[in-house]
């Protein structure tokens, strides 16, 4: 049994080392429904650089990989300060992923620091919000579908099916950039999620608004009508780094070249 | 003047300062697993010393986040620590340090920093601190602060003091600029105290 163990370990890490499979993104104009100019009303695009993102959300025989090569992230040994309680919570035990999943579905119930360690450990990052943004905009044809309502609808349909016992696996349709499950079956991580704070109400003004954060004050939103990804960016904004939730994956992205 | 300069989630953190320290006392090995000092984080201050964070185990700490070119609000953090600093007594002053960290790591170079720690008349017990850009959103997101670098090279941040105890946990928290906030100074003092 134990060698039988051994060499599933053995098997899985290679999948780590050699399954993680990437699409190169072109990058380029973008513009987020998150206002990055200096007015904060209005709507800036920015340059996307060329980038590199996992085609499918890390899975659970993955991470599976990753806890076993790196037993400081296993849920009994892991920090308190990088992953709460509910970390792998469903999992049968510290290196066994739970039993009625699937180790091709998607990993959930991982913090931030464990996400974004995970993509350390092969080389990689977590997307920035942009990046993930601008990636979810694509459908099968175009890179920019977030206009279509027909495309919005599809999308928004997925959150009004219940959740189902058991994620399926990764790996759905894929968009242009060759990128599966970017909407459907996971929220994601993102390296900035503790960026992504939106000021309440643009009817607060004065004195109280501007304090409450520092530097040119609140940011709206620009594109009311994009529900699913504001809703994603309500999550995130509302989550510590060592939180999970049950419905939370990453995936990991990588740049092309070393940032100088 | 109390200002709410306070996110969601730090409202409903701090409604006043957060103050939750059992007074547990942890082997000199062990690291609580909730302490900051868990992040291995390399950090250079104004002296252009690097240091490990975990070195700043063993005494109290105010903690807060700031960058240099900010005119509205960070100054008010540097104002807000050093009065929160002035209402303890000398001993007690002399047992605390003061750690901030730049969001902009860019820009506020060690000569950057050391000119601020001037500006704001920062004393030895202040330690102004840059580091890699992933540093520091680790750092952040360890600590629960949120920013984000804006266009014009400014950034949005929640503004912050937290209170570490000697091994590095949180023990209060508070988002309330101007005075001294009350809670904070009775929580550091609390800290300072040598364990019954």
């Amino acid at each position: 049994m134990k060698r039988l163990g051994a060499i599933l370990s053995a098997a899985l890490l290679s999948i780590a080392a050699h399954g993680a499979e990437y699409a190169r993104l072109p990058g380029g104009r973008f513009e987020s429904v998150l206002p990055q100019g200096p007015v904060p009303t209005q709507s800036t695009p920015v340059e996307v650089q060329p980038f590199e993102l996992r085609k499918a959300p890390v899975t659970n025989g993955e991470f599976l990989a990753f806890v076993t090569a790196h037993p400081q992230w296993q849920r009994d040994k892991v920090p308190a300060l990088f992953a709460e309680k509910s970390y792998l919570a469903s999992w049968a035990s510290s290196v066994q992923p739970p039993k009625d999943t699937r180790l091709s579905a998607p990993v959930v119930n991982v913090s931030w620091f464990a996400a974004k360690a995970f993509c350390e450990s092969e080389g990689a990052r977590l997307p920035t919000w942009i990046e993930w943004e601008y990636a979810a905009a694509a459908d099968e044809t175009r890179n920019d579908a977030r206009a279509d309502p027909a495309w919005r609808r599809r999308i928004l349909a997925w959150y009004e099916r219940p959740a189902t016992a058991q994620l399926p696996p990764v790996g759905g349709a894929t968009n242009k950039y060759g990128v599966s499950d970017m909407h459907g079956l996971v929220w994601e991580w993102v390296d900035d999620f503790n960026a992504l704070f939106i000021a309440g109400d643009s009817r607060t003004q004065g004195d109280p608004d501007l304090l409450k954060f520092c530097g040119s004050g609140a940011i709206s939103i620009i594109d009311r009508d994009s529900y699913a990804v504001l809703m994603r960016i309500a999550l995130l904004s509302s989550l510590n780094a060592a939180d999970t939730t049950s419905t939370l994956g990453f995936r990991c992205a990588r740049s092309l070249e070393e940032p100088q | 003047m109390t200002a709410t300069c306070l996110g969601r989630r730090e409202f409903l953190l701090s409604m006043g300062a957060l103050a939750c320290a059992p007074l547990t006392t942890f082997a000199n090995g062990a690291l609580p697993p909730d302490s900051l000092y868990q992040l291995q984080a390399s950090l250079t201050d104004q002296d252009g010393r690097t240091f490990d964070l975990a070195s700043r185990r063993g005494t109290p700490q105010l903690v807060s986040m700031f960058y240099t070119s900010c005119e509205m609000v960070c100054p008010m953090i540097f104002e807000t620590i050093r009065y929160t600093v002035q209402a303890l007594s000398p001993a007690e002053q002399r047992a605390l340090q003061v750690l901030m960290v730049s969001f902009d790591p860019a820009r506020d170079t060690v000569q950057v920093l050391k000119r601020t720690a001037q500006v704001h008349g920062c004393d030895e017990r202040w330690t102004l601190a840059r580091a890699d850009d992933t540093t520091v959103r680790k750092f952040a997101a360890a600590l629960g602060f949120q920013y984000r670098r804006l266009a014009s090279g400014e950034f949005n941040h929640s503004t912050l003091i937290e209170l570490l105890d000697a091994n590095g946990r949180v023990v209060a928290k508070s988002g309330k600029l101007g005075n001294a906030d009350p809670a904070l100074v009775r929580a550091t003092r609390q800290a300072l105290a040598p364990p019954a």
